[in-house]
């Protein structure tokens, strides 16, 4: 029978706290950096221009279907021998997810974006707007509405993913579990903390994003037409 | 005084040619019912005076200079041209006076409080001081159009026009937008007006044109085409329209 033992585990709680705070900060960062890149993207992507809309279309396409892994890897080892500055862990994770959140959220503001009617648009311009104007005013509010449930489903999924970087040595949670399984023999109690943690922070922010969803329900005059 | 000449416009979708050459020329102060079957092409050469739809070819002229196609050319036009929709077009999430405030905060860069107070002047002349705060959600089909004409007379056009403004209101709400149009009219103001009240397109408009294949086939004072047209088809789509009267 198996001795529980999760002292030696607790014994080393800087090491988990520093590594959540190091998860939350991959994490937050590539969630913004995405955010502003994917609709960048998502704008070029809707371009009646090719030149502007097949590139950005092939980004996004790119980094949608090669695994998150291989990317992090890319960026970390490959990136480096060609521009010949090295990079450290948290940078090549928040570029790497970064550009990979982006490449998701294109995807979201595009179909947001096309989701508004056309009569939002003419709306719009009849009043004398500028493309621009409409699309910042008037069609992307109503865009990025219909896209929150959308967007803090992939910040969950986001948070998992980034227990990848535990691979190119970033001291992330999962890191740090590593490290204390090792140092206290406890590889049980360390991941079993390790998942708890994980669940208590994921499922306390998909609560908090399902009352928010409810919230904006609720206010109607902004989602419905 | 001429606001807007019309030359040998065409729109075309594709191979299929919608509007085949129009000529119109309109008076300051003129109103001008546009009239004829669906698919006459009267929808389509109301949107394409402000551009919401790009003719294929012709000139629309406004103060004796052709209107380009650059954004900036555009821009200029809409915003002396108004139009009020069939579907209203509120934005849903602005409460009617943040509608009515947009164009003149976004597009004129009005203050704030110089944009409200000229938005709850427009609302208070539609009859709809008191919904100021109400998001177009909660409002009914007639309050909505009457929403869209403050916002488009917040803009202070010179032109303003009407596509079928009230064919998408319930019959008992009809008449408060058709009232609303009325006093613009009063006002003096130059409007064209696409629509099915043939009624109401008798007493207010001083100009009635029909339209038929994409083509002008008749125009005069409201007394010569409705009353006594005297092309074989205008009084073919008069009679299918019988339920009017004067």
């Amino acid at each position: 029978m198996y001795q529980w033992d999760f002292a030696p585990v607790f014994a080393h709680w800087p090491l988990l706290a520093q590594g959540l705070v190091n998860t939350l900060k991959v994490t937050a960062l590539s969630l913004s950096c995405g955010l502003v890149l994917g609709l960048m993207l998502a704008l070029l992507r809707l371009s009646p221009r090719r030149w502007l809309s097949w590139p950005a279309g092939f980004v996004i396409e790119v980094f949608r279907t090669t695994p998150p892994l291989v990317q992090l890897f890319w960026f970390f080892f490959a990136l480096p021998l060609i521009v010949g500055v090295e990079m450290t862990p948290l940078l090549a994770a928040v570029v790497t997810f970064s550009i990979q959140s982006a490449a998701f959220f294109a995807e979201v503001f595009r179909a947001g974006i096309v989701s508004i009617e056309r009569g939002q648009w003419e709306g719009a311009l009849a009043i004398g707007m500028s493309h621009r104007q409409a699309l910042r005013r008037i069609v992307l509010p109503q865009a990025v509405t219909r896209m929150i449930p959308a967007f803090l489903e992939r910040a969950i999924e986001l948070m998992k993913t980034t227990t990848l970087v535990a691979t190119i040595a970033y001291a992330d949670l999962l890191f740090a579990a590593n490290d204390i399984a090792q140092k206290t023999f406890r590889p049980l109690e360390t991941f079993t903390v390790v998942a708890l943690i994980y669940f208590v922070v994921i499922f306390g922010f998909s609560l908090l994003a399902r009352r928010l969803e409810r919230r904006l329900a609720v206010g109607g005059e902004a989602t419905v037409h | 005084m001429t606001i807007l000449h019309v030359r040998g416009l065409i729109k075309r979708y594709g191979t299929v040619e919608v509007l085949h050459g129009i000529d119109l020329d309109v008076e300051r102060g003129e109103r001008i019912a546009i009239l004829g079957a669906s698919g006459s092409g009267k929808s389509t050469l109301l949107r394409c005076l402000n551009f919401m739809e790009m003719p294929t070819a012709g000139e629309i002229v406004l103060d004796d200079k052709a209107v380009g196609r650059r954004e900036r050319d555009l821009i200029a036009v809409r915003q002396r041209v108004g139009m009020v929709f069939q579907q209203f077009n509120l934005f849903p999430h602005m409460t009617a006076l943040g509608n009515v405030m947009e164009g003149l905060r976004t597009v004129r860069r009005w203050s704030a409080a110089e944009a409200r107070a000229r938005a709850e002047k427009e609302l208070a002349r539609v009859g709809l001081a008191d919904k100021a705060q109400t998001y177009p959600a909660h409002l009914s089909g007639g309050q909505k159009q009457r929403v869209a004409i403050a916002r488009a007379l917040a803009m202070d056009p010179e032109l303003l026009l009407f596509d079928e403004p009230t064919s998408a209101l319930d019959p008992e709400l009809v008449g408060e937008v058709l009232n609303v149009i009325r006093s613009l009219a009063d006002e003096g103001r130059t409007m064209l007006l696409v629509t099915h009240e043939l009624g109401f397109a008798y007493h207010v408009a001083t100009r009635v044109i029909f339209l038929a294949d994409g083509r002008i086939h008749e125009q005069g004072t409201p007394d010569e085409v409705l009353k006594h047209p005297r092309m074989e088809r205008t009084r073919a789509f008069l009679a299918s329209h019988r339920q009017f009267s004067f």
